[in-house]
């Protein structure tokens, strides 16, 4: 099945190995990156540059990104009638407790932490797809939303 | 509730289905699944709520690190019970995963706006079944950094 999923990344290291990893784990993903907050934001509400972007069935994002932080995206998507049914999962190196608390209070769907070695991240980024991507149950597009 | 082994490192599940050949399958595949897992099991939306509330024969219920929730329930039904756990400050953030028989896009898309963490839906064959709470270990259980229990 044909999926769409927005990366929100500004490390390129990071972007180029989680293209990679999902390239290996499944080539029909369509994977679009937003290096900043801003940028996110302005291709979900498709604003600009981004009018004709795809809605994403799924959303992987960073926490610690510039000019707006993930917190502030997560709560601008979960805020958003339109967009708080896109699954949208924290990708993060942070660990700690804070962060992982107050991501759930924001509603991320879940939390994951980047491993630093390049096999476990490949690894899990293989389990984002075995799991989020095929055996959980995605909702439709909203039709002309 | 009884602790066993180290409790600082059993995963607290709470199992919310009224149907018992669903529970047996679900508890059986945790049982193999060598994590120390405790399930919790409530059968209706009433019973779900006590539980997570400490309320009555659960007052020293402990807070669940994670519930699979199904749908279609006795009493009070799992849209319900959703709803309430994410409108609730203490129960929000414990990662509330449906699990139900259901492939209806209205529902799925009704758990999602209810901040539903995620949508699972039960297959009909044993084998399936047993892949699927495997997937859910491994997922939510191994991967995931579920939050920390707040007092």
């Amino acid at each position: 099945m044909h999926r769409t999923v927005l990366l929100v990344e500004d490390s390129p290291g990071d972007v180029r190995l989680t293209q990679e990893a999902f390239h290996d784990a499944d080539p029909s993903i369509e994977l679009h990156v937003a290096t900043d907050g801003v940028e996110a934001m302005a291709y979900l509400r498709r604003e600009g540059i981004h009018a004709e972007a795809p809605r994403p069935d799924f959303i992987l994002l960073d926490l610690n990104l510039p000019r707006m932080d993930g917190r502030e995206v997560l709560a601008h998507i979960k805020e958003n009638d339109d967009l708080k049914t896109i699954p949208t999962v924290i990708l993060t190196t942070s660990d700690a407790e804070a962060d992982i608390m107050t991501s759930y209070q924001l509603r991320a769907n879940c939390y994951l932490s980047k491993p630093v070695q390049l096999e476990e991240f490949e690894g899990l980024v293989k389990s984002i797809n075995d799991f989020w991507l095929t055996t959980v149950k995605l909702p439709l597009q909203a039709v002309g939303g | 509730m009884k602790p066993t082994e180290d409790d600082s490192m059993t995963i607290e599940v709470l199992l919310v289905e009224d149907s018992p050949g669903d529970v047996r399958l679900t508890q059986e595949a945790f049982r193999d699944s060598g994590k120390p897992v405790r399930l919790h099991l409530a059968s209706d939306g009433v019973e779900a709520l006590a539980f997570l509330r400490c309320e009555g024969i659960y007052a020293d219920a402990p807070r669940p690190d994670l519930i699979l929730l199904d749908l279609n329930l006795p009493k009070m039904d799992g849209r319900e019970v959703l709803k309430e756990i994410k409108k609730d400050r203490n129960l929000k953030t414990i990662p509330t995963i449906i699990l139900t028989t259901s492939d209806d896009e209205v529902d799925v898309l009704i758990s999602y706006q209810l901040q539903a963490n995620c949508y699972l839906r039960k297959p009909a064959h044993w084998d399936a079944f047993d892949n699927l709470v495997r997937s859910i270990n491994a997922f939510w259980l191994t991967r995931a950094k579920l939050p920390q229990q707040v007092q």
